[in-house]
């Protein structure tokens, strides 16, 4: 995996994601960004519901978390990163199937915010935490 | 901003108007407090309108989807109105159906077949 760090773009925003309220706040932050570079409702809210599964899982799964919102250098996509500190991902393979929980949840969330989402990847090992990578074209 | 949310009776259902900030906690509250409000107040039906939601995300649709199933078990039909068409779009990505509600374009027609049942 490409390691991004220094050609991560413009950074636009950063929520810390501890309580319900900041996984308001972080889709409410995209999607304010997502209406000023003009994208249609459609695309806002398809992306800003995949940022909303993310954030809510890194305060679920991993106990809170930070998101960081940039946009790329070439301004062709905003991209939003989500990392946690929590017990990590052991299976990441299996986490994406459709139906697989750990929570008691839909099983739904992972695999739908990858659909949700231009491109869509994630970093976790168990005792490393996990980064979610997601962006949306521009 | 907070998320409150209002509940109105409005004839014979209660009117629930969800705010687009409303948070995990804030919806699961509501989900008790309608529960309890449709049994004490024997209303034929809860109209809950997502007009202001811009996203409906798997924990949000889960729990409306719960709550039609709590008020079919106490005899009132749930009805989702001002669903905007990207939610609906987001909601199917989601595999999310919401197969026990009945859905209407309108709050009027809501009411009206409300009226009608």
């Amino acid at each position: 995996m490409a390691d991004r760090s220094g050609t991560k773009g413009t950074a636009v925003a950063e929520i810390t994601l501890a309580v319900s309220r900041d996984v308001v706040a972080a889709r409410q932050a995209v999607a304010r960004v997502l209406k000023e570079r003009g994208l249609s409702a459609m695309r806002i809210t398809r992306f800003a519901t995949a940022v909303s599964e993310i954030a809510r899982n890194a305060i679920v799964h991993g106990g809170g978390g930070r998101i960081s919102i940039y946009l790329d250098p070439g301004k062709a996509y905003l991209r939003v990163e989500c990392r946690d500190d929590g017990p990590g991902i052991e299976d990441v393979t299996l986490a994406m199937t459709e139906g697989y929980t750990t929570a008691g949840g839909l099983g739904r969330g992972l695999g739908g915010a990858k659909r949700l989402s231009h491109d869509f990847e994630i970093r976790s090992a168990p005792g490393e935490g996990t980064t979610v990578s997601m962006s949306v074209k521009l | 901003m907070s998320g409150v949310t209002s509940i109105n009776l409005v004839e014979n259902a209660l009117l629930v108007s969800i705010q687009d900030d409303v948070t995990d906690t804030e919806i699961v509250e509501l989900q008790d407090t309608l529960s309890n409000r449709i049994a004490k107040e024997n209303v034929k039906g809860v109209i809950l309108d997502i007009s202001s939601l811009e996203i409906v995300d798997t924990f949000v649709g889960r729990v409306i989807a719960q709550l039609a199933g709590i008020s079919r078990l106490l005899a009132a039909d749930t009805y989702v109105v001002g669903m905007r068409p990207a939610v609906a779009v987001t909601l199917v990505e989601l595999g999310m159906y919401l197969p026990e509600t009945r859905t209407a374009l309108s709050l009027t027609h809501a009411l009206s077949q409300l009226r009608r049942g």
